[in-house]
């Protein structure tokens, strides 16, 4: 039988597959499945937001303008890098450098941590200071915000604020799913696990951290830059 | 054949770079004004350019099956769908009354 060979050269050839690239076919359409319904899962909130956005335009003006370009587009830089690292960590895996892997991976880590932590000491902190939770605690003062006292319909910039805390949370909450596992795809990394052979899984997080990505690229325009 | 095409790093820091212009651009676009409506969709034309870089390239559905690609795209003509209905109901909703109720009662 043939497929006696092809599962003879590849020991991660399942035996219910009959060749490598059936297998992997198989799996990345598992995978984007997934990350469809990952679509799904941020489209609903994608379409929360336009609703409101149309139905309170002003308060999208004056939310938006209280946020901060530098620290989100700095926040964009960071992403864009981890993304590239993560790609460039898919070549190493390819060719079998499982150094430049390894590096790639932390490098990826190391960056998506540094864009969470930008996020949470100078984004969510100041926020929460400086009363701009939604709800039974919001109340805007202090220096930064303070402005957004004088708004006069204070309930269309609470749902603004809603959307960005719900976006952005969900948004850095998958991000530190990717830093779990990530650091396990390190661990494997160091324990030789990877290779040319054997590539899929790198392949796999790195479309997960991609479509991340890619939220965060629609994100940034919808809250900071609305004008 | 899908996934055995190795793409090679030049490629990739070629896609970084065109991000990075990208990324300027979504920023100095919203230095423009074109009046709401169009800043709105030059920013979302810009974020689907860097989508589908990242997608083609970074996700590797340009050296995928077509399946893969179908697949990808899947997501995404979902997403149109729900957008073009839930547009039909919220744009026409107040057709026939002057202004939009707010939903605190005020």
């Amino acid at each position: 039988m043939s497929s006696a060979t092809a599962h003879d050269e590849n020991p991660y050839l399942a035996h219910h597959f009959e060749s490598i690239e059936q297998q992997e076919e198989s799996c990345t359409l598992g995978m984007w499945l997934f990350l469809a319904q990952e679509v799904m899962f941020f489209g609903g909130l994608f379409m929360a937001y336009a609703v409101y956005r149309f139905m309170y335009p002003e308060a999208w003006f004056e939310g938006s303008a209280s946020l901060s370009v530098p620290i989100g587009g700095a926040n964009t830089v960071f992403l864009l890098l981890s993304s590239f690292t993560m790609a460039m960590g898919v070549y190493f895996c390819q060719v079998g450098n499982s150094k430049g892997l390894f590096r790639a991976l932390t490098a990826t880590l190391i960056l998506g941590i540094i864009f969470v932590g930008v996020k949470w000491v100078y984004e969510y902190t100041p926020k929460f200071a400086e009363g701009l939770f939604p709800g039974a605690g919001w109340g805007p003062h202090g220096h930064h915000y303070g402005h957004l006292a004088d708004f006069a319909d204070q309930g269309a910039l609470q749902i603004f604020f809603v959307l960005y805390f719900i976006m952005t949370g969900m948004h850095a909450f998958h991000m530190l799913i990717g830093f779990a596992i990530l650091l396990v795809l390190m661990w494997m990394t160091k324990q030789n696990k990877f290779g040319p052979q054997r590539y899929m899984p790198i392949l796999f997080f790195g479309l997960y951290w991609h479509f991340v990505d890619i939220v965060w690229v629609f994100i940034f325009p919808m809250f900071y830059l609305v004008t | 054949m899908s996934q055995h095409h190795i793409v090679q790093p030049k490629t990739y820091f070629t896609i970084l770079v065109l991000l990075m212009v990208l990324m300027g651009a979504t920023i100095g676009a919203s230095y423009i004004h074109l009046g709401t409506t169009y800043n709105l969709l030059l920013a979302l034309f810009i974020a689907c350019c860097k989508m589908s870089l990242i997608l083609m390239f970074f996700m590797h559905v340009k050296y995928g099956s077509k399946l893969t690609a179908v697949f990808a795209t899947g997501g995404f003509f979902w997403l149109i769908i729900f957008f073009t209905l839930l547009f039909c109901d919220y744009f026409t909703r107040y057709w026939n009354s002057p202004v939009a109720p707010s939903p605190y009662g005020g």
